[in-house]
């Protein structure tokens, strides 16, 4: 039991004492109240729990944002590409709702119980699982049938302009399924407190590009887990650009559960200001010749932070697995900063598997080259950002997706530079 | 008109001396040539020009057209025409060559009050550039010098500069590591801007590239100085001789 509490816990605590206030609560009343418990006993991690060592959650949460009633009218933005079918989240409510008939979904607030699919671990590191379900108000349960393939992009909307909220998303792709999903968590410049949780299901044979474009204003916090459970053969390719934000961490964790099914990630942490992002991973080989690659990219500014910290497991029962994972910082001003431990953690003879991490700078020698052509000092130091980028943009195979992703980092170059 | 008076350049991290005292002078439309051992301040003086950061003037100064440009950083001396043909090209992974060529192009049209160049024309240029100078289309699809050969990258120095419209052009060693036909191609791009009055300083080891190119004035660097300035004969005299004589002499 902590004896001393943080004004944010108790800021948590209070809400919840409060909760019959709160619209929508998502989970039985024993769930949450196990949940709360858990977090009274363990309130919000410190840097001595070694999963939350670079992100002294603590210390860095000093307050928490209240909850807010207006709200954007509660109305969704417009898709980021023309067609896009929408789910959106607004202020922690799910909204719109358009139709696309292979795809059965569902706002969790009108139908509960299948929120309780999404797997719940309480255990003392998780204190975004305890969080999420003590307050998750609502959320979207989308499940793509059979043998689908969606032209169509789905467009997961999570918008939170100052306040407070915790969503939860659950989304399943059936047998030989394909389909391209776009999650979108923006948010303004004023204070904001979420967590947001994505449970994923890819069945046999499944093929997922699932983009996260997160831009939210430098006040923010969020508090994100992804957790996917892929099947035979099935593959999930996963491309993260993060942007803004005061606090992220990003939990990423998959477990590659059906032989031949395979990972990958790319990640792009754009970071300016006093912004901290922790992107923690952690992916479970289960099965013979699964395949996982992880690309992070960290670019860090002024005096902020990234973190990386990804675990690569392998299972007795991975044999023949093949995993990579690589995790490269340019760091911009003398007092940025990135944080990598990349770690492998292998209980099999029969394998591949490499990790590493770099550091960098802007080289000087390619900077006066530029200059001596004609580019101005942010130009050329935007060229060779760009440069540091461009391969976790291209060759994601779907044009208006890697121009929204241009876009996010043209824009954040343009701000920041 | 480029003017240095009595340069002073130090290392900037170590303060290490490496020009002392350099004076020269060349005129709109002179070729200049500068010889000189290795080690003796060629490339400094180049990089100076250019304005690297590396290095710090510590006294004197230098003119381009009758303005001090010290205060200026390298791409405001490339707006003014300066270009510096480079010793060694810096390899730049990622970045595509013609992407490349096309900012660059761009961004001094800007700073010198010209309109944006459309695509097709652009192209055309380089296009009609690149046959001139025997460089491939698909090479320029590249990343920029990364994996080129020594020549290739020369070639490609060249490319830039006939792109870039200079008025005073600077050339490190370029006709160091080519072969006899390139050497011609790089010295006809060269001779092609001599003719629209741009001038160079073309610094070299070798009569060889004198050949092609006639120089108007000669001058032999030494130890971070001009120790001796003639005409071509100069150039002869040296390649003949070795710089053991003229160095010996200036030294006292
Ligand atoms: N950045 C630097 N740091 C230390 N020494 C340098 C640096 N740049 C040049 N020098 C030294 O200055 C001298 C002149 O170098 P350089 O201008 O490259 O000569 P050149 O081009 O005539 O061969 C050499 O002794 C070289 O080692
Ligand atoms: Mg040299």
């Amino acid at each position: 039991m902590l004896i001393d509490r943080t004004q944010a816990e108790e800021a948590i605590i209070e809400n919840f004492l409060n909760s019959d206030s709160l619209p929508n609560l998502l989970f039985p009343r024993e769930m949450r109240e196990a949940a709360m418990a858990a977090f009274k006993e363990h309130g919000f991690p410190s840097r001595k729990r070694e999963s939350w060592h670079y992100t002294d959650l603590r210390n860095k949460l000093t307050r928490i944002s209240s909850y807010s009633d207006d709200h954007n009218d509660g109305r969704p933005i417009l898709p980021l590409i023309l067609g896009n079918v929408l789910f959106s989240v607004v202020n922690g409510k799910a909204v719109s709702n358009s139709v696309l008939p292979p795809v059965f979904c569902t706002p969790l607030a009108l139908s509960p119980s299948r929120a309780l699919n999404i797997l719940r671990d309480f255990s003392i590191t998780n204190v975004i699982s305890q969080v999420n379900t003590a307050f998750a108000s609502d959320g979207w349960r989308i499940n793509v049938q059979k043998d689908v393939f969606l032209d169509n992009i789905i467009e997961i909307q999570n918008l939170q302009n100052g306040g407070q909220s915790h969503t939860c998303f659950s989304v399943s792709v059936a047998e030989d399924s394909r389909a391209t999903i776009l999650e979108r968590q923006l948010g303004d410049d004023q204070e904001s407190f979420l967590s947001s949780v994505s449970d994923i299901d890819l069945a046999e044979g499944a093929e997922v590009l699932w983009i996260i474009i997160r831009e939210r204003g430098i006040l923010s916090t969020e508090l994100n887990r992804f957790y996917a459970r892929l099947d035979k053969g099935a593959r999930l390719k996963l491309v993260i650009i993060n942007a803004g934000l005061h606090l992220l961490r990003q939990e990423v964790h998959i477990d590659l559960n059906g032989s031949r099914s395979d990972f990958q990630l790319r990640c792009i942490n754009l970071l300016s200001g006093e912004s901290h992002a922790d992107t923690t991973m952690k992916i479970r080989h289960f099965a013979r010749s699964t395949t996982s690659k992880e690309m992070i990219r960290n670019i860090a500014t002024d005096t902020s932070c990234g973190v990386f910290q990804g675990m690569v497991q392998v299972l007795p029962t991975g044999q023949k697995t093949d995993a990579k994972m690589l995790c490269q910082s340019l760091i911009l001003s003398k007092d940025a900063e990135c944080h990598a431990k990349p770690e492998l953690d292998i209980f099999a003879d029969d394998i591949l598997c490499g990790h590493g991490a770099t550091f960098s700078t802007i080289d000087r020698n390619q900077l006066f080259y530029l200059m001596t052509r004609g580019l101005t000092f942010v130009q050329a130091k935007a060229v060779l950002v760009k440069c540091f980028i461009k391969e976790q943009i291209e060759g994601i195979g779907q044009e208006d997706i890697e121009k929204a992703l241009h876009g996010v980092l043209d824009h954040w170059l343009f701000l920041h530079l | 008109m480029l003017e240095i008076n009595n340069l002073h350049v130090q290392v900037a991290e170590t303060g290490i001396e490496i020009l002392h005292g350099l004076d020269l002078v060349v005129k709109n439309a002179e070729t200049a040539a500068i010889m000189g051992p290795n080690g003796s301040g060629k490339s400094t003086l180049s990089y100076i020009l250019a304005g690297h950061k590396g290095y710090k003037v510590t006294q004197g100064d230098i003119f381009y057209n009758g303005q001090s440009i010290l205060g200026m950083n390298p791409a405001e001396r490339s707006a003014l025409g300066i270009f510096l043909g480079f010793q060694y090209p810096i390899e730049i992974p990622g970045l595509i060559t013609m992407e490349f060529l096309k900012v660059a192009i761009n961004a001094l049209r800007k700073a010198r009050g010209q309109t944006e160049l459309k695509v097709p024309e652009f192209i055309n240029r380089v296009k009609e550039i690149a046959k001139r100078l025997s460089i491939s289309m698909p090479m320029l699809k590249r990343p920029l010098n990364v994996g080129f050969s020594g020549g290739e990258k020369k070639k490609i120095e060249i490319l830039q500069m006939s792109l870039l419209d200079p008025t005073f052009c600077v050339m490190d060693e370029t006709d160091s590591g080519l072969d006899i036909d390139a050497l011609k191609i790089v010295a006809d791009g060269m001779n092609r801007l001599r003719s629209s009055q741009c001038s160079f300083l073309i610094i070299t080891h070798y009569q060889r590239l004198l050949d092609y190119i006639n120089p108007d004035t000669v001058h032999v660097l030494s130890k971070g100085k001009i120790v001796r300035s003639g005409d071509r004969d100069l150039a002869v005299y040296v390649e003949k001789n070795g710089y053991a004589n003229i160095i010996g002499v200036s030294c006292g």
